[in-house]
């Protein structure tokens, strides 16, 4: 029943008794509200439980669903349309041209749950038939030591699995497994590297690189996101094979130890072709050696093109040469002192067998006779300072950046003083070792304009763009040079129809370990570009310890090892690399009918 | 009024539900079908991969090589060599081809059957080198 607010009765009765009939309008104006306060309560209450409970229960959703996630084992999601992601857990490696250099194929590892064996006595005998370098006491003595778990074999053939399906153990058991396989076999081995097996489980197993560009773009290649797109490298494979045979077989004539051949692109850095020999198969790669009296070298696993760093010899003296006309101190015709032998100090520079150029002679004389004491003073006019700015331009004093892991482990060895008879020994490419890498490279800015390039083992897509080291002028007049040492000079056996070559000769005595050099052991380089016209390609070719015995004193110069070898590598790749021969037009053929 | 809203009502749940079920079913199907078809592309890729692999394999430098030494009795394939590059202009126009021989009727019978057996001969000749050629 709702009270007036100001009930007759009672307003009357306050006035008849003097007091302010306000205060009763008030009094009631607070039960009413009071009233309306009591009904108002509980509703309010009900709707914030309401409301707290659709919140607990979200949030109750919420949590049990990342504690779901958390706890379950990762699912594709089957409804999504599959995308070229799940191809392979590492990326396959192509050449330039789209060949497989290194892929993966599934087989499967071999594990043994010893307590499930039937006949662990029986399985181990089985076992070691299929596989001879087992030996079955010793798989007899694991299986029934009382281990859960062991594993057998890391990579199974397809017909060594029918084979061990045959025994029929329930204890052996199989897990699927991706491996590497290297379809060339031995080819590009160093570039390469190889792979090994990181974290295993018993589903899968992690690939991972262990040597060569393998190891070094290791993250590009199991970068999930980039696993259906191949590595392209800068190799061609023809050009390669061709390389490797070539260098090869020159090894085997020259009854050297081992060598090294570099091709690249001088426009882009490319390297199209890289081998070092004696080789491996990455597929089956050989342990490192690690004992004590063990030369790294002595190992097919070492890379002789990149972590072989030799004194590269004459091949240096081109760089004096660039160097002393880029300054403009001299010409290609300016005479310079030659008159051998020089005394300096305590040392005495001479020339190859005690012979003597001078007294005078052109700087292109200088470059063709290969003059050790002309280019000793060229080196002098230039100093020291100089001499070091302009060889650390060219990346003689800096591991070459090429993308292998075995790249920046190979520092240059650098003299730590730099006197003036550094300068002359540098001048003539010795007393400072660098590897036939860092000659291919600075060989290919002299050849690229005097533009330095990079050398890299990823395809490019266009030329590179690098520092100017010296002048379009300088680089072509050193082109011309080293052309004439070709025509008129030390590597007259590198002479090959149609293509120009240009380079230079480097003989290099072995230091001993002991200190001094080997009398009989060289380290010959032949650094070339071709055609000298327009130079396309570098080409080095290193070979240790070459000796042509087919004479009656065995030769070990550079002009009769490493350059016969360059120039049947240039005749057989020339073509393959699309480069056109000058030819000489062909007299008698010439046409005479008009129309036809 | 009402009764018939809640029949309808009732009969709607029904409807939906027998709905939802039957979907259910057809998508647990479809992921059922999507599941085996992705299974089965997982088999062509690998299947693709082995076959890409073996082909490089197979094609391998050192094997061609072998190979084009084992037959080189029958194809003779050598390495490419500067010398086998020239100049177009150094290329020779093919010959003029020889105009046909008509011997006119009255030379053959003047001449006798023997010369006309000749002439055949000769055209023989021709036609067979042009078809070798």
């Amino acid at each position: 029943m709702r009270i007036p607010l100001r009930p007759l009765a009672r307003i009357l009765d306050a006035r008849q008794k003097g007091e302010n009939p306000d205060l009763i309008e008030r009094e009631n104006l607070a039960q009413r509200h009071e009233v309306i306060r009591d009904k108002g309560q509980p509703r309010a209450s009900a709707r914030l439980g309401l409301l707290a409970l659709v919140f607990g229960c979200a949030y109750m959703t919420i949590g049990v669903r990342m504690g779901h996630l958390a706890a379950s084992e990762p699912v594709e999601p089957v409804a999504s349309a599959p995308g070229a992601e799940i191809v392979a857990q590492r990326a396959d490696i192509t050449d330039r041209n789209g060949r497989i250099l290194a892929t993966n194929m599934t087989t499967s590892a071999l594990y043994a749950h010893p307590r499930d064996m039937v006949d662990p006595k029986g399985s181990a005998r089985k076992l070691a038939a299929i596989f001879p370098d087992l030996k079955a006491d010793d798989l007899e003595r694991r299986f029934t030591d009382g281990r859960r778990f062991l594993w057998v074999r890391k990579i199974l053939s397809p017909e060594q699995m029918q084979a061990v399906h045959e025994i029929g153990d329930p204890g052996l058991l199989f897990g699927p497994r991706e491996m590497r396989l290297y379809p060339n076999g031995t080819l590009a081995a160093h570039v390469l590297g190889g792979y090994s097996f990181g974290a295993e489980g018993v589903h899968s197993a992690e690939v991972i690189g262990t040597a060569g560009i393998e190891k070094a773009m290791d993250a590009r290649l199991r970068d999930p996101a980039q696993a259906g797109k191949p590595l392209e490298l800068s190799l061609d494979l023809t050009v390669q094979a061709t390389v490797e045979e070539v260098l090869s077989a020159g090894i085997t004539m020259l009854n050297a130890r081992g060598g090294a051949a570099i091709v690249m692109d001088v426009r882009t850095g490319e390297i199209i072709a890289l081998a070092s020999a004696p080789t491996f198969d990455p597929n089956d790669r050989p342990v490192p050696l690690v004992g004590k009296d063990d030369e790294p070298s002595d190992s097919p696993l070492f890379n002789r093109a990149v972590q072989g760093v030799y004194e590269l010899g004459s091949a240096f003296k081109i760089f004096a040469a660039a160097q002393a006309m880029e300054l403009g101190l001299v010409t290609p015709d300016t005479m310079v002192n030659a008159n051998a032998p020089m005394s300096w100090g305590k040392h005495k520079i001479k020339e190859f067998q005690g012979k003597n150029y001078g007294p005078m002679l052109s700087v292109r004389g200088v470059i063709e006779k290969s003059s050790n004491v002309g280019t000793a003073n060229i080196a002098l006019m230039i100093g020291p300072q100089r001499q070091q700015a302009f060889l650390k331009s060219l990346g003689f004093f800096d591991p070459t950046p090429v993308e292998l892991i075995e790249a920046p482990g190979a520092k240059p060895l650098i003299p730590r003083r730099w006197p003036e008879i550094v300068t002359i020994t540098t001048s003539y490419g010795h007393g400072m070792s660098a590897s036939p890498m860092h000659l291919a490279a600075a060989y290919a800015s002299i050849a690229n304009g005097g533009i330095y390039v990079k050398p890299t083992l990823i395809k490019q897509t266009g030329p590179a763009s690098g520092v100017r080291v010296m002048s379009e002028k300088v680089a072509k007049d050193s082109v011309a040079m080293l052309r004439s040492v070709v025509t008129h000079g030390t590597a007259s056996l590198a002479e090959v129809k149609g293509y120009e070559v240009a380079g230079k000769t480097g003989t290099a005595d072995k230091p001993k370990k002991s200190g001094g050099y080997y009398k009989d052991k060289v380290i010959n380089t032949f650094a070339s570009t071709f055609p000298a016209s327009n130079p396309r390609y570098v080409v080095i070719v290193t070979l240790d310890e070459p000796s042509d015995n087919s004479g009656p004193k065995p030769l070990r110069t550079a002009g009769w090892t490493s350059v016969p070898v360059a120039a049947e590598m240039i005749r057989r790749i020339a073509p393959l690399l699309d480069v056109r021969p000058l030819v000489d037009p062909i007299t008698g053929t010439a046409l005479t009918a008009a129309a036809n | 009024m009402r009764p018939v809203l809640y029949v309808f009502t009732f009969l709607a749940v029904i409807a939906l539900g027998f709905w939802a079920y039957r979907e259910n079913y057809a998508t647990q199907e479809v992921l059922r079908e999507v599941r085996s078809l992705q299974r089965e592309i997982a088999g062509l890729r690998e299947g693709l991969s082995v076959q890409k692999a073996e082909w490089a394999w197979l094609n391998r430098p050192e094997r061609l090589r072998e190979l084009v030494s084992l037959n080189f009795e029958r194809v003779p394939l050598l390495p490419m060599d500067p010398g086998q590059f020239g100049a177009t202009a150094g290329v020779a126009y093919p010959p003029p081809a020889v105009p046909a021989i008509d011997a006119p009727e009255g030379l053959a019978a003047g001449l006798g059957a023997g010369l006309a057996g000749q002439i055949g001969a000769v055209q023989a000749v021709i036609a067979s080198s042009e078809e070798g050629l």
